[in-house]
């Protein structure tokens, strides 16, 4: 087990700089989701239009794996159908949750940054916060709490 | 400040102690965590436990067990020597005037339920005030909300400084005729404060309102003197000084312990039975129905005699010289800022690091196998005090070294380069 799986460049990019880290005030959908273990707050806001994710940002506070998280989440659904958001959400869970997933990494780009995170145990809910925010303001919860 | 309110055993000079052979008292603390050796800083979490407490707890299942109370035969009467003799060791080690006063229960949290449950809630109704601060564990905020809901009592809560101590001049206008009890920490989990909790009870208890102390903190890392403090109620966890989880104590001044009802009903706690009426037990088993942690509470008693064979002069002492320690090579990290300040600090050290969130301080520090806490330390009004969602804290005990201070200090120059 190395920190470098954890930390890796991508994830230290894209906590410095995070990517679509705003409000949205005209958001479609948005959620709070907190993580009380370690105080991890995020929003993420959701514009739509028609079955497609026309915008999608976030803000608050976190650590660094689940601001990078987050940050990676943005930049890859943008665009996307909500089946589509929905299917990489199974899919992000099976890669930091599931030793024994098959996953073809490679695939998810920049995303696949997140695969050392399984190892770290006390960090997969770090960096799942976001995607279980994410499917809150898809259907419609006002707020969702990973502890 | 008060000089009077300084406590002696930071300025007594006492032996120092022989560290190396006290570590060698801990087993855990040979381990190696991810290939690296142990710096167990997470001692306000809980603390470590010498061989001696776990092979009283062996021996006792291996040789003495039976229940308490109840049997003529040898098993039962030694387990119930062994039970007993823990509390008065503990009873002792408070200086308690009795060991009715003297009672078990699984920790500091439900040994302010029980005060809060059985002291509070026949007592109080609308119109009744229960004084809190805001330095406060959630252990001693929440049960009074729930008596709060229940009685129909309101919550007051005295503010503390921004070096995180309790305003006294706030705390004492806070006190009024409608102030039914006063709940306040004697050492901040979350800071590490020193409360100077004589002058707050005396303050209370002249206006006849009784007193109870968190002592979760304090127990483990200075004298506690239940009688020369004037407290009504002391609430203290084992497994935070050396001894076994599960099992605390709940100091309580024996007049009030004796006009207050069980909280809970079952066996141990009655003397006799009958559908029409049950007489309840003496002091101090009448709050503690059901067979109780006697394994624990042996342990405890080991405990407590590990920590006087130690003395708690020295203890307090060594504790204080890492402090100091901790404080200066600290102080030289760029771009950390300690949170909390008081002059008078138990062993903890709460901080940021700018531009490190504090749970990837953690993983970092626990890759090189330094165990810190980093979070809200269940005292999240004190992290909205200071308007931090976490802190990084290390916590030090007496079998802490100085050269484990360095490894923290190496680390976060390690994390700042990661993040920097």
């Amino acid at each position: 087990m190395d920190l470098k799986d954890l930390y890796r460049d991508v994830i230290v990019d894209h906590n410095r700089n995070p990517r679509n880290f705003r409000e949205m005030p005209d958001a479609d959908r948005r959620a709070d989701g907190f993580n009380p273990l370690c105080g991890d707050k995020l929003t993420v806001f959701v514009k739509l239009a028609g079955d497609r994710i026309a915008d999608v940002s976030f803000h608050g506070s976190g650590c660094a794996i689940s601001v990078a998280s987050a940050s990676l989440l943005t930049e890859s659904l943008k665009g996307k159908s909500v089946a589509d958001a929905e299917k990489l959400f199974g899919t992000m869970h099976d890669l930091l949750t599931k030793e024994d997933a098959v996953i073809d990494v490679p695939a998810l780009g920049k995303l696949g940054a997140l695969s050392g995170v399984r190892e770290f145990p006390a960090r997969v809910k770090c960096a799942s916060l976001c995607w279980h925010t994410l499917d809150a303001a898809l259907h419609h919860q006002e707020s969702v709490c990973t502890e | 400040m008060n000089t009077a309110m300084v406590t002696p055993v930071h300025i007594a000079p006492v032996a120092p102690l022989n560290v190396d052979m006290i570590r060698r008292d801990f087993p855990i603390l040979e381990r190696e965590i991810h290939g690296k050796p142990l710096s167990y800083l997470d001692n306000a979490a809980s603390s470590q436990r010498p061989r001696a407490v776990i092979d009283a707890i062996s021996d006792y299942y291996a040789r003495h067990h039976s229940n308490v109370h109840r049997g003529v035969h040898a098993l039962s009467q030694e387990a119930t020597d062994l039970f007993e003799g823990a509390r008065e060791k503990v009873r002792r080690f408070v200086n308690a005037r009795s060991t009715k006063e003297i009672v078990f229960v699984r920790g500091t949290t439900e040994a302010i339920n029980l005060v809060a449950q059985s002291y509070g809630r026949p007592r109080f109704g609308p119109g009744d005030e229960i004084l809190i601060t805001w330095l406060e564990h959630h252990a001693n905020i929440v049960p009074w909300q729930l008596l709060c809901q229940q009685t129909g009592a309101t919550l007051k809560v005295a503010p503390i400084t921004r070096a995180g101590e309790i305003d006294f001049a706030a705390f004492e206008a806070l006190l009024s005729e409608r102030t039914r009890l006063v709940a306040l920490t004697h050492v901040s989990n979350a800071l590490g404060t020193i409360v100077p909790v004589e002058r707050y009870i005396k303050v209370a208890r002249r206006r006849g309102v009784p007193v109870l102390l968190d002592g979760a903190q304090a127990v483990p890392h200075l004298t506690v003197d239940v009688q020369a403090l004037d407290c009504d109620f002391y609430c203290f966890s084992s497994h935070k000084m050396c001894g076994p989880t599960g099992i605390g104590v709940l100091y309580g001044r024996e007049a009030l312990l004796r006009e207050m009802p069980p909280w809970q009903g079952g066996g141990d706690m009655i003397l006799a039975v009958t559908f029409d009426k049950t007489v309840y037990n003496d002091l101090p088993w009448k709050f503690e129905a059901g067979t109780p942690d006697i394994a624990g509470a042996v342990g405890l008693g080991a405990a407590v005699d590990y920590l006087n064979a130690i003395g708690m002069d020295r203890i307090a002492a060594a504790e204080h010289d890492l402090l100091a320690y901790a404080n200066e090579r600290l102080a030289t990290v760029e771009g950390l800022q300690f949170i909390g300040t008081a002059p008078r600090k138990a062993a903890v050290v709460s901080f940021t690091l700018r531009g490190v969130h504090p749970h990837d301080l953690g993983t970092i520090l626990d890759h090189e196998g330094v165990a810190i806490r980093t979070g809200h330390h269940c005292a999240m009004p004190v992290m909205e005090f200071f308007n931090v969602p976490a802190t990084a804290r290390a916590s030090f005990a007496f079998y802490n070294t100085r050269s484990e201070v360095d490894r923290l200090v190496d680390v976060l120059g390690t994390a700042r380069e990661m993040f920097g």
